[in-house]
């Protein structure tokens, strides 16, 4: 299979088309040579008898007809090892360190197989990133796709690496791998994210690919897959706890729109493809336990809403699939709180298997509730002031109305090396909510109230 | 003659050199990929592949079945998780580890297992399609009816009794025609039924705010449509785990993994509230993930369906989930567009609002074919961008089904949970079931409900001078009303379905719970005429006690107790 076609009859964006070839593989990876003797890759994306599609990775600069063209006859792999660990590649799986070429204990297909339903195990292992918002009220557990929806100028890289140096399960000393994919992003943002892998020793622990804003747009369709590969493997060969960090999914998205638009495919709402869903799918979905297997494969993704908007199709497709959301809020950024996570429109679909009795307590729950119901109260309440004037309000409005205050200052707000544990945060809990009145405390069980309730406990 | 792929894009494979017919399942490429023919053109046709299609050639072989997508119908269906097109996904396991890898088939149903067959037919009976040759038990409450299949009739010239596997005959007509427990049916035809009937029983779900204020009726269809993460999934999956209902079909359309491991976790431990067996016993569920292939997504939901159908056929009342509906009409919409059609509204095929009527259309409460009544209610989740409701999937459904539960994002936001918005959902059944309540539940349950119903939207217009003026201007008598209000939404309405006791009410304690709040109601509003203090009626104790008697293992006697203390406190209060 190294038969070299010169057959190109068309160059259009990112697409190469050729006539009369051998019958090529749907989806074959493809290695095109250039007149000044450099090799670009790329992948069948349509074939026939009479015509092949290929769409160009590193972007068709430099190409002509005089190309010559080669198909591997295999689809995309990626080398993998677990000396991997501790390496910097590029988005399509290259050293950038210097480093040596990795000496693959396998080749894996990027795409992955789909995970057999009947073979996962529901994730249940509570995950303490020793952040309050999350851990408090939107819980995360080993083997879920969490996202972080922001905005741009928001905190966000701050906010995940602070999840990535304190993630922990409690009770066991296994430290997380990380798996960090950049898609799209600056070199300083990267450099941000490296530094601080560096300064924490993270980097050992750390597979990192690279994508930058200057590298092809193209390339960033694989460069997730890539990572959640090695993920897979670290996590299911390897009985490793992997989390995963893509940054960021709207600049996937913008590529894959891209390559809609140069297929000329009928564009869906607001010209991402109509299968942006299921192909977003084929990456979140990749998160999760197997049955009698150790590892697992958490994903703690960065998507920024376009105009902070979440019914933008990214977003929206995304929170479709992932379980659960964190909201990072302007409105909260502007106020000088961080981490400026908003938990209403934040929502953990996991929680309820990951926390409780001989999990993190048996009150989290009815606590979070608590929380949760007087804090949108009061932000109701805030807009109902703004036109009434607080005199206007009950007795126990005005108390809810000081709970939204209390919940963001004391709850929400905490220090960027602040490290939570569960207790800690249950407690913070705890000292807000006995600040209102308790007849209005409707969603905890009064044994609960006995029993931690600052106005009860231990009497 | 032989067949060739000519063309292989995405799942969609065009091939030439035989002439199947439309929608002959047929198998392409050296590994066998299945796939169905979507278009018929010259000399080629298009095939939509239940598989991945990397690495498939042109010029590799086609073979046509002759035969439409079908599924296998028999004992072994119950308790068991299927791919879109029905293969078993614990035998794909066995066959090929964690992850699913393509090329493998996997019959419906286990050639090997062993029932047993007690005949009801006699030698030399006269039977038609429908008619039930005998019983197989298939799960400890399930019996299972051997039926003619629709399209034979004929006299018995033998019939067998003892066990057998599913394809061995039992029967045999005078013609020669041998049955066996194992029927196969095309997925995209209706199994015929005798006659249509109007529903008229609800269907009874243990959810608050579904049997309370928009009950469906068992055959109905109703649709439940709301933004990501607003409680389509829990909804459907209280509505699976509690309805009183024979049989369960749970179609997982391009939706999560762990939803359905969590349901294939869940379900052998829940207990069925009719029967006290393990739900997953009376449970067919239907796995076609996100990131499963989307033709199998698409042919996922008639497979489901016909399930369905054979079990209502038996005379079953069976209930069928399809979540989410979206990620079917997406999959069609992917696969429209792959065949380059004509795109109608924001890119969906021109066919979808046939396609739905169609698979709603199969819902019903129906003399079966032996002259039995069965039903098969259809629940719809609706997934629509942006959780706007004006867009085609919505609106083509909202045409069709006869309950709309909306879903608010708001209310989930502040874990209002079901967070079924009560002024924009409705029912068309609530009038039909009217006779029904009155009977089974309580003569005074329509007016309480409607008196639950009119107070709630009174609030709603309350609440808009509220935002402009404060609720301490509002007077007194209306101050009352919107306290009422909040106590029906959340003491009535509001039900926690990770709660060991609230998730499932009895219709009993619906009606306890909710004549409870109309009595504080009645109450108060003969204390304020009688002159007492606004202030001294709200602070009753009994009122905010209860708010958490629905979570009281012993419902009774906790409410009970709040009464007893209720009508004390008020008479402490006094008045002229
Ligand atoms: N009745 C309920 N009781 C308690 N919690 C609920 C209830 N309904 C929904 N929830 C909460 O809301 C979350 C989201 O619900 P669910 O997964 O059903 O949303 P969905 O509408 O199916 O979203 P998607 O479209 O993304 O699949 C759940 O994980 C749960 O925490
Ligand atoms: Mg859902």
């Amino acid at each position: 299979m190294t038969k070299e076609y010169k057959t190109i009859t068309e160059i259009s964006g990112p697409l190469v088309f050729l006539e009369k070839t051998e019958p090529v593989g749907y989806g074959e990876l493809v290695l095109i040579n250039l007149p000044d003797g450099t090799t670009k890759r790329g992948q069948v994306l349509d074939t026939s008898a009479d015509l092949v599609a290929v769409q160009v990775f590193e972007g068709t600069g430099g190409l002509n007809e005089e190309s010559g063209v080669v198909f591997t006859g295999e689809t995309i792999k990626l080398p993998v090892s677990k000396d991997m660990l501790g390496r910097i590649l590029s988005g399509s799986g290259e050293p950038l360190d210097g480093g040596p070429r990795i000496i693959p204990e396998d080749r894996v297909d990027v795409n992955g197989a789909s995970m057999n339903p009947y073979s996962r195990m529901p994730p249940e292992d509570f995950i303490q990133t020793g952040i309050s918002t999350i851990d408090g009220t939107n819980t995360l557990v080993r083997g879920q796709k969490l996202p972080i929806f922001s905005g741009s100028g928001l905190p966000h890289n701050e906010i995940a690496l602070q999840i990535a140096r304190q993630a922990k399960v409690p009770g066991s000393t296994e430290e997380f791998a990380v798996v960090f994919a950049a898609m799209g992003i600056t070199s300083e943002e990267a450099q941000y994210f490296m530094e601080d892998f560096e300064k924490t020793g993270a980097l050992e622990r750390a597979v990192v690919f690279l994508n930058l804003a200057d590298d092809p747009a193209v390339e960033r369709l694989i460069t997730p897959r890539m990572a959640l590969t090695a993920a897979e493997y670290l996590a299911y060969e390897h009985d490793m706890h992997v989390l995963v960090i893509l940054t960021d999914i709207t600049n996937y998205c913008e590529a894959l729109r891209q390559m809609g638009a140069a297929r000329e495919e009928v564009p869906g709402r607001r010209g991402y493809p109509g299968y942006m869903y299921t192909d977003l799918a084929s990456l979140y979905e990749r998160a999760g336990v197997i049955k009698g297997r150790k590892g697992s494969v958490t994903q703690f993704s960065i998507l920024t809403m376009p105009g902070d908007d979440i019914t933008h199709p990214i977003p929206d497709l995304s929170g479709y699939i992932t379980e659960g959301q964190i909201v990072v809020s302007r409105e909260l950024h502007r106020k000088g709180i961080y981490p400026p996570i908003n938990v209403l429109p934040s929502l953990s679909r996991l929680m309820n298997s990951g926390i409780g009795a001989g999990k993190t307590r048996d009150d989290h729950k009815a606590v979070s509730d608590q929380m949760y119901a007087a804090y949108a109260e009061g932000r109701d309440l805030r807009g109902l002031v703004a036109i009434v004037g607080k005199e206007a309000l009950s007795e126990r409005d005005q108390r809810i109305l000081e709970f939204a205050d209390l919940f963001e200052d004391r709850f929400v707000r905490q220090g960027r090396d602040e490290d939570r544990t569960i207790e800690d945060t249950l407690n913070v809990s705890w000292s807000i909510l006995a600040e209102l009145p308790e007849a209005l405390l409707t969603r905890v069980d009064n044994k609960y109230i006995q029993k931690y309730h600052p106005a009860h406990k231990g009497k | 003659m032989k067949g060739e792929i000519y063309r292989v894009a995405g799942p969609v494979v065009t091939i030439r050199g035989i002439r199947p017919k439309m929608y002959d399942v047929v198998h392409v490429g050296h590994e066998g990929l299945m796939g169905e023919v979507i278009r018929i053109q010259g000399d080629k046709a298009t095939v939509q592949v239940y598989e991945d299609t990397s690495g498939i050639r042109p010029g590799e072989p086609v073979v046509n079945t002759g035969m439409s997508l079908s599924v296998e119908l028999g004992p072994g269906l119950l308790e068991s998780i299927y791919d879109g097109i029905q293969r078993p996904l614990r035998v794909l396991q066995e066959k090929m580890g964690d992850f699913i890898q393509r090329g493998v088939t996997a019959n419906g149903l286990d050639r090997e297992r062993v029932w047993e067959f007690k005949p009801i037919a006699k030698n030399g009976d006269s039977v038609k399609g429908g008619d039930v040759l005998g019983l197989v038990q298939e799960t400890e409450n399930i019996e299972h009816k051997i039926m003619v299949p629709p399209t034979v009739s004929g006299t018995i010239s033998e019939i067998k009794s003892g066990s057998f596997k599913v394809d061995e005959t039992i029967c045999v007509l005078a013609s020669g025609t041998e049955i066996s427990m194992m029927q196969k049916w095309p997925v995209r035809k209706p199994r015929p039924v005798g006659k249509k009937l109007m529903p008229n029983r609800p269907l009874i779900t243990g959810q608050r705010i579904l049997d309370g204020l928009f009950p469906v009726a068992k055959g109905g269809t109703a649709a439940i449509p709301g933004p990501f993460g607003s409680g389509k999934t829990v909804t459907q999956q209280q509505l699976a785990k509690w309805s009183d209902t024979d049989i369960v079909v749970y179609i997982g359309c391009g939706e999560r993994g762990n939803e359905m491991a969590d349901v294939l976790n869940e379900f052998p431990e829940l207990q069925d509230p009719k029967t006290g067996r393990p739900l997953m016993e009376r449970t067919v569920l239907i796995a076609n993930t996100s990131n499963m292939p989307v033709a199998a997504r698409e042919a996922s939901v008639y497979t489901g369906i016909t399930i369905a159908e054979y079990y209502r056929d038996m005379g079953y009342d069976v209930s069928l989930m399809a979540d989410s509906t979206s990620r079917w009409a997406e999959a069609m919409r992917e696969i429209s567009s792959r065949l380059e059609e004509m795109p109608g509204e924001e890119g969906y095929p021109a066919y979808l609002s046939a396609r739905l009527s169609e698979f709603y259309e199969r819902a019903g409460y129906v003399r079966t074919l032996e002259g039995k009544e069965g039903s098969i209610t259809v629940i719809g989740a609706v997934s629509p961008p942006g959780g706007d409701f004006s867009e085609p999937v919505t609106q083509n459904t909202l045409r069709i089904v006869k309950v709309f539960w909306a879903l608010d994002a708001k209310l989930a936001q502040r874990r209002h949970f079901p967070s079924i918005n009560w002024l924009t959902s409705y029912s068309l059944y609530t009038q039909g079931l009217a006779d029904w309540f009155t009977e089974n539940v309580a003569p005074d349950w329509v007016p309480l409900r409607d008196h639950a119903m009119d107070l709630l939207q009174q609030e709603a217009e309350l609440q808009e001078i509220v935002q402009l003026v404060g609720s301490d201007a509002l007077p007194e008598d209306q101050q009352i009303v919107l306290e009422i209000a909040r106590m029906i939404r959340e003491y009535f309405l509001q039900q926690n379905a990770f709660h060991p006791v609230d998730t499932y009410c009895p219709f009993d304690k619906q009606y306890k719970l909710l004549k409870a709040i109309s009595k504080y109601g009645e109450m108060a509003t003969a204390a304020l005429e009688s002159g007492i203090p606004m202030k001294d009626i709200l602070s009753v104790e009994s009122k905010d006690e209860l708010a958490k008697v629905k979570f009281e293992e012993d419902f009774q006697s906790a409410l009970d107790t709040v009464m007893t203390k209720m009508d004390k406190e008020f008479a402490q209060l006094g008045g002229k």
